[in-house]
């Protein structure tokens, strides 16, 4: 199967309104042929009515979106082509896996002949067994996913809308149809936009990731980018720095923070001044070592097979997240380090 | 004793169960046995033998018109009223706030046909305000005769009718699932193929219900036939003849009879409306398991 | 939601839209014309009265009886709504909480009185009645009303006693509550909004329950949509104003009770508790 030719798909400052609440404020982004970006974020800071708004399922209050040269905005959901996953799958329960599968290219009146070929084919791509006959209420919830997906590639559409597909499956389902997504998007060709508040889902699916706050970008970047040297605060809590913390920064030929008494060498993003600053750390970053900068004692160490996890208390009583590699016990007296590449340093 | 006590608990039946026992016995005393009295009275009539009463009814065109009659008011009523609720319901659906508008529907339904057909009596009259209205607007010369006809019932029966369905679709309307619609669109799905594939399929099952009820309301019309109608002529509806029998010849045994034949008429109605649905598809509106 | 795009598309949201606007215009006008020809002096080929007056309240309170009338009314509502409560709640009840052989069948035994309409029971029912020397007087009158209305507490009632957690009923009990003390402090309370709103839904329906009171009812019993039925039936007889001013009254009386219900339920609720039994 090859997906519609095009280049590019074009949001340009993207709003929508709810009456004075601004859902969405100004999203600009390219998305190519072929790529997978992943919408990130929390409930509630816009992605669903973003995928709305791309599909066509929400009007948008300002802004234009663009497929090459053609604007689609002004078209309808049903004129836009775009093939769409949706959570709880939405499978017509009136119709078999066959007919729910077949309903796209029956609306574009193609020959039974054709229709009946690309459906076995599309059910061949998305691994559906000997289901054809089967009403959607008699397929389990992973076989469901699978139909929904099939229908809507079989169009061939030149992008795939997905809204947190994962969320109604049980967590090692979840795994495997991760796998089968990316693999069912790398044979076709079309680009996907997937939304998820799963920030472990984004970094394995996706080629580029859209961390959306408030109805915001607030960065855009590949896995690597995001994982290692996330642009915002928000976006480094959001991508499992736990410790965040205000803090002070000095230039001594290179920046240093504090940390209570302790001091630590750190890395800047962004314009860091002299003075008060946000500083960002995972706890697989912090560890005890002998004779680190920070002292504390241990709260609460957690066992997970290879190491620790625990929450360690300064005598500031700041809280801390770290790991360590032996065990540790609560009330223990440590002291923590941190790689100077590894504490990143954000404007206050 | 106690063994049976156990053997009644193992099947859920203890003192709890017994609380509905009056309710059930009340039912029984004063639905079930009336009925069954009912029946029996109907073939015991005053002259001739035991199925003289049948035999009178659908021999007197008196009578056995008035099943054609209250037919020829009740289903044209009861399809106008279902064919019109489903789009409004679809529209209603969309809507962020229906309480007002659904709460004035209720008016006329707790209001009663009584009460709207003395307001019918004015509004529609010869020298009421629609009549008014259509002549200053110059659509008629002459008043309309809206009342004491068949169109007066027709119309009593569209206003309290109507609230009624509309009501019950909406329910079922707000049943189906609005992603279903919506991928039905993102699949290429026009409205109108969206209404016929995906939304009145799945409606079917409800919409028979809905239709039954309804019709069944509208084939027992009674206050407004008498006030609205010709009672002794287009709308001689089979619940007058019931009522006369009863009340004015007091015979008892006609009444129950003709009461008998009504509930026949409705079973039948019903009974075909489902089997009818019962060859579409029948199951949950949702989608999926979601 | 998906917004119609198309010329036809809007055109036809639009008729609609019209059509219902001149259904409630409609609705409204007729409830508008009772309303004011009760307080019209004379109101013969004009939009309006000649003059408004409020002699007609004061007529119809006598020519109808009415302070019997509504004596009677209340008398009937009153027994309804008690009675209908204290044999539905209990079943109710039993019904939600209990699994038994022939449950099916007693739910349809509930349901027919309410699917099958008045008129076509209530012929039987009255014979029985007047066979048995009851019909005629209040008793019987209350018992015809309280056929579909026992069964309606009922199909209400079993949702609400199901959504609460049968837990809180066995706490009660292992804190040593016997059967009739946990009804009475733990349960009770947990229902009164549930009792609250099916009693006022009977209390509206009874007070404009007509084919059943018409049935049963003798001189002394008319509820007052008996009495405006033989009102208007014999038009001419009585001035039209003193008819209007006694629907004037039906109305209040039946919308108040509306009104207050509909505190406690949704519109909807009122047609469809039938068919989620």
């Amino acid at each position: 199967m090859s997906s519609q030719d095009f280049r590019a798909l074009r949001l340009e400052a993207m709003s929508r309104d709810f009456g004075s609440l601004n859902a969405l404020k100004g999203i600009s982004l390219e998305v190519k042929r072929g790529e997978f970006i992943a919408l990130l974020g929390p409930s509630g800071c816009g992605k669903s009515t973003a995928l709305n708004c791309l599909a066509g399922l929400l009007p948008l209050s300002s802004g234009s979106i663009w497929l090459d040269d053609k604007r689609i905005d002004t078209l309808g959901p049903e004129n836009r082509g775009f093939g769409m996953v949706f959570q709880n799958y939405a499978l017509f329960p009136h119709m078999s896996v066959r007919k729910n599968i077949g309903f796209g290219l029956k609306m574009q009146r193609r020959p039974q002949d054709e229709i009946d070929r690309r459906v076995a084919e599309a059910m061949r791509l998305v691994r559906l067994g000997p289901q054809a006959e089967k009403l959607p209420g008699q397929l389990s919830g992973g076989q469901q996913q699978r139909v929904a997906i099939a229908r809507a590639i079989v169009v061939e559409p030149p992008l795939v809308l997905m809204d947190e597909p994962l969320s109604n499956l049980d967590a090692k389902l979840r795994l495997e149809m991760r796998a089968e997504i990316r693999r069912i998007h790398n044979s076709l060709g079309c680009a996907t936009i997937y939304v998820t508040h799963d920030q472990d889902e984004a970094l394995s699916l996706a080629d580029r990731i859209v961390v959306l706050r408030d109805g915001q970008m607030r960065q855009v970047g590949t896995p690597d980018e995001l994982y290692g040297r996330p642009a915002h605060p928000d976006v480094a809590e959001f991508m499992g720095f736990r410790n965040v913390l205000p803090t002070t920064a000095s230039f001594d030929g290179r920046l240093s923070v504090t940390l209570g008494p302790a001091s630590l060498w750190a890395t800047p993003v962004g314009e860091i001044a002299p003075g008060p600053a946000t500083l960002a750390i995972r706890p697989e970053d912090l560890s005890p070592v002998m004779n680190g900068p920070i002292q504390a004692s241990v709260l609460t160490a957690e066992y997970r097979g290879r190491d620790f996890y625990g929450v360690a208390v300064t005598a500031e009583g700041t809280e801390l997240y770290f790991r360590a590699e032996h065990r540790v016990n609560p009330g223990e007296a440590l002291t923590l380090s941190a790689e100077p590449a590894r504490v990143l340093v954000y404007p206050a | 004793m106690n063994g049976l006590r156990a053997t009644l608990a193992r099947n859920g039946v203890d003192g709890v169960t017994l609380l509905l026992l009056p309710a059930a016995l009340f039912i029984v005393a004063l639905f079930i046995y009336p009925f069954l009295f009912g029946l029996v009275l109907s073939f015991q009539p005053k002259t001739g033998d035991w199925l003289a009463n049948y035999a009178r009814f659908f021999s007197d065109p008196f009578l056995y018109d008035t099943v054609g009659k209250t037919l020829k008011l009740a289903v044209p009523v009861t399809l106008l009223n279902v064919a019109f609720s489903v789009p409004v319901a679809l529209r209603v659906r969309l809507m962020a706030n229906p309480k007002l508008l659904t709460t004035i529907l209720v008016i006329p339904i707790t209001l009663g046909t009584v009460l709207v057909a003395e307001g019918m009596l004015n509004y529609f009259g010869p020298r009421g305000w629609l009549n008014r209205a259509l002549l200053e607007i110059g659509l008629s010369d002459s008043p309309v005769h809206l009342i004491h006809n068949y169109w007066g019932v027709f119309l009593s029966l569209v206003i309290t009718g109507f609230p009624f369905t509309f009501l019950l679709t909406l329910s079922y309307v707000t049943g189906i699932d609005p992603a279903l619609e919506q991928a039905g669109a993102m699949l290429g799905a026009r409205g109108w193929e969206r209404f016929k594939l995906i939304i009145l399929p799945l409606l079917l099952p409800g919409l028979a219900i809905t239709f039954c009820l309804s019709f069944v309301q509208a084939f027992s019309v009674f206050p407004s036939a008498v006030l609205l109608g010709a009672p002794a002529g287009d709308t001689r509806v089979i619940s007058v003849a019931a009522y006369t029998a009863a009340f004015e010849e007091y015979d008892y045994a006609m009444a129950s009879a003709i009461a008998m034949i009504m509930g026949l008429v409705q079973v039948v109605i019903v009974a075909g409306t489902l089997g009818l649905q019962s060859l579409f598809y029948r199951g949950p509106a949702g989608g999926g398991k979601g | 939601m998906i917004r119609t795009q198309s010329v036809g598309g809007r055109l036809w949201v639009w008729a609609i839209w019209i059509l219902v606007g001149f259904f409630i215009v409609n609705l409204m006008g007729l409830i508008a014309t009772v309303v004011v020809n009760s307080f019209s002096t004379r109101w013969f080929t004009t939009w309006l009265p000649v003059g408004f007056t409020t002699k007609w309240y004061l007529s119809a309170w006598d020519e109808f009886q009415l302070p019997d009338v509504l004596l009677a009314t209340f008398e009937v509502v009153g027994a309804v709504v008690l009675l209908s409560g204290l044999l539905g709640v209990p079943a109710a009840y039993a019904m939600a909480r209990r699994e038994f052989p022939g449950k099916r069948f007693v739910m349809l035994l509930f349901l027919l009185p309410m699917l099958v309409p008045p008129i076509t029971f209530g012929i039987p029912l009255a014979t029985v009645l007047y066979r048995a020397d009851m019909a005629g007087s209040i008793v019987g009158v209350v018992l015809a009303n309280l056929v579909p209305t026992v069964p309606f507490v009922i199909l209400v009632m079993i949702p609400f006693i199901q959504q609460i957690d049968p837990r809180v009923e066995a706490a009660a009990r292992v804190f040593g509550a016997g059967t009739l003390r946990m009804f009475i402090h733990v349960l009770v309370p947990l229902l009164t909004p549930g009792i609250l709103a099916a009693l006022l839904l009977v209390l509206v329906r009874t007070i404009a329950m007509f084919e059943l009171t018409f049935l049963t009812a003798g001189p002394t019993s008319q509820t007052l949509v008996v009495a405006l039925y033989y009102a208007v039936f014999a038009a001419g007889v009585r001035a039209g104003q003193s008819v209007d001013a006694m629907a004037v009254i039906y109305m209040i009386t039946t919308l108040a009770w509306l009104l207050l219900a509909l505190r406690f339920v949704n519109p909807t609720q009122i047609v469809t508790r039938a068919k989620r039994a």
